[in-house]
């Protein structure tokens, strides 16, 4: 599952780090890390991050959304 | 009523070609569709991979916390795009409407969206920046690369050049208990983006993480072993260190050359374009229908002397990238500015560093809440009497309010109280950004002006 924070508008509230502590985590008093790729397992915790985000920075993909383009240089249609 | 009819026509079987799938190109992509436009959408990429997300790997993938190869950007539904990955654009032919690319194909175009980027500045010295264990960052395969070495347990890392990304990658270093050496031309890490009074604070940071921090210095030469493998530096001082890995950060160079020819004003301080995101051709005309957004951008802002601003800027890229798209399926009278308020994050040695405004055009730098000495402040700086912008470490809580007094060309020195305001922070001081004429690793932000007497801005024509 793939995730992204928009982290100018990240305040550190660190509301996610105590929603889904697997996949996010302070790091010093205000930075935050995250796995941008997040394991599916996690979804509902990271939802429920997600919507409980102060200032709606944390934008995830949905599980229905398009596949990825195929690596190595392959072109496509998706 | 025949220009409108037109204008359907391209919403609903029009062509839309991006050139660069990466963040900027990705979100131009993703918002055409959000708009309406059902035509052909076209992205090539240089890469061979999806868009993917670069603030990550300074940070999460250096610390192995996050793979390398997945930092895919989330992508929406039903973007119904072909990719053409791993093939760069290699020409544009804008009177035929097509992009050449590097394979030989052609790509036709109604509407065209440049989005190409930077790229990082390689070591001057081809045979040197060869040697095995000389990195660069900026993709995610330089990423991959330097994590695997870092995870080897290097006996020293250089990091030569300390703005943003060189102070992440030795903030990385160190927390990975490596030993790291940084060199930088300037007097102090940052300087160029943030001046001297807080570059002294960045110094601080690093010297207190046990970073082997060496301002004023240059290095002058990387040796390699017999093997070709790297194990020395030598500096300017006429110093020597044994080192076994050397991470170039030198700044970042725009992805224009493919235009060369072109009759594009392109060049290499990046494409310029108007506020609404159409791209200038070489006789200062705007085009109608190619359209630039994200790093290799450089656009007049309303806000900063309509000087036009290059904004390396992961934010811009998101803002700039929805403004173009929007722009390409409006007519005239329904287009918008690119007005974004420059914004960017940092995270190095435990510290969240964020900044709005341009803080290069500042003259003064007043401490408006906290103090340096805690590496917990708000700085804000001033232009010509009014705030120009502002820089937080751990205060982000603050920046908004700052934000508001860029946009309103509020007065400077700050002629209020604030709160948590210190002794310090009483009287204005000189920023102490070094002279923009001078190299150093390169501020993120360029500002360049459009007064005919500054020698400094000299068009560099496109080779043939």
């Amino acid at each position: 599952m793939r995730l992204v924070v928009d982290l100018n508008r990240c305040q550190g509230y660190a509301q996610c780090a105590f929603l889904a502590p697997d996949v996010f985590a302070m790091h010093g008093e205000e930075s935050l890390l995250y796995n941008p790729h997040a394991d599916e397992a996690q979804r509902e915790q990271v939802m429920r991050a997600a919507t409980a985000c102060p200032v709606q920075a944390i934008r995830v993909e949905d599980p229905d959304d398009a596949p990825a383009p195929a690596e190595g240089g392959l072109s496509g249609v998706r | 009523m025949s220009g409108d009819g037109a204008l359907e026509r391209l919403r609903r079987e029009g062509r839309i070609v991006i050139v660069g799938a990466s963040l900027a190109g990705l979100r131009a992509a993703e918002t055409l569709r959000e708009e309406g436009f059902t035509g052909s959408l076209t992205l090539i990429g240089d890469e061979p991979h999806e868009p993917y997300d670069r603030p990550p790997l300074s940070k999460q993938v250096l610390l192995g916390h996050a793979s390398a190869d997945r930092t895919g950007l989330p992508r929406r539904h039903g973007l119904d795009a072909e990719w053409r990955l791993g093939v760069a654009a290699a020409g544009l032919d804008m009177a035929a409407r097509r992009v050449r690319l590097a394979d030989g194909d052609e790509v036709e175009y109604d509407r065209l969206l440049i989005a190409t980027g930077v790229r990082a500045r390689p070591w001057p010295h081809p045979a040197e920046a060869e040697l095995d264990g000389v990195f660069v960052l900026r993709t995610r395969d330089d990423a991959a690369r330097l994590q695997r070495r870092l995870a080897a347990s290097p006996h020293r890392v250089l990091v030569i050049g300390a703005g943003f990304t060189g102070s992440e990658i030795a903030s990385a270093c160190r927390e990975r208990g490596l030993s790291v050496t940084v060199a930088e031309r300037g007097a102090a890490p940052l300087v160029g983006a943030l001046g001297g009074v807080i570059g002294q604070v960045a110094a601080e940071l690093q010297r207190e993480h046990g970073v082997d921090l060496r301002c004023g210095i240059m290095v002058t030469g990387l040796e390699g072993d017999p093997a070709g493998r790297l194990r020395r530096a030598h500096l300017s001082d006429g110093t020597a260190l044994d080192v076994d890995v050397a991470v170039v950060s030198l700044g970042a160079t725009r992805n224009t050359e493919w235009l060369a020819g072109s009759g594009l004003g392109a060049g290499p301080r990046g494409i310029a374009c108007d506020a609404g995101c159409r791209a200038f051709d070489v006789r200062g005309i705007v085009t109608d229908d190619v359209f630039v957004a994200g790093d290799v951008a450089r656009s007049p802002h309303a806000l900063f002397g309509y000087q036009f601003l290059s904004l390396e800027h992961w934010g811009n890229a998101v803002a700039q990238a929805a403004t173009a798209a929007h722009n390409m399926i409006s007519s005239s009278s329904e287009r918008r500015p690119h007005l974004w308020v420059p914004a960017f994050w940092s995270a190095q040695f435990g510290v969240n560093i964020k900044s709005v405004g341009v803080p290069s055009l500042g003259e003064e730098v007043i401490v408006a809440q906290g103090s340096l000495a805690e590496h917990r402040f708000t700085g804000v700086y001033g232009y010509q009497g009014r705030v120009i912008a502002a820089v937080s470490f751990d205060q982000t809580k603050w920046l908004e309010f700052y934000q508001r007094q860029i946009e309103s060309a509020a007065p400077f020195p700050p002629d209020y109280s604030s709160v948590d305001r210190r002794a310090e922070g009483l009287q204005p001081v000189p920023a102490d950004f070094p002279d923009p004429s001078l190299p150093t690793h390169g501020p993120s932000v360029t500002v360049s002006g459009y007064s005919p007497t500054d020698q400094r801005i000299t068009f560099t024509p496109a080779r043939v």
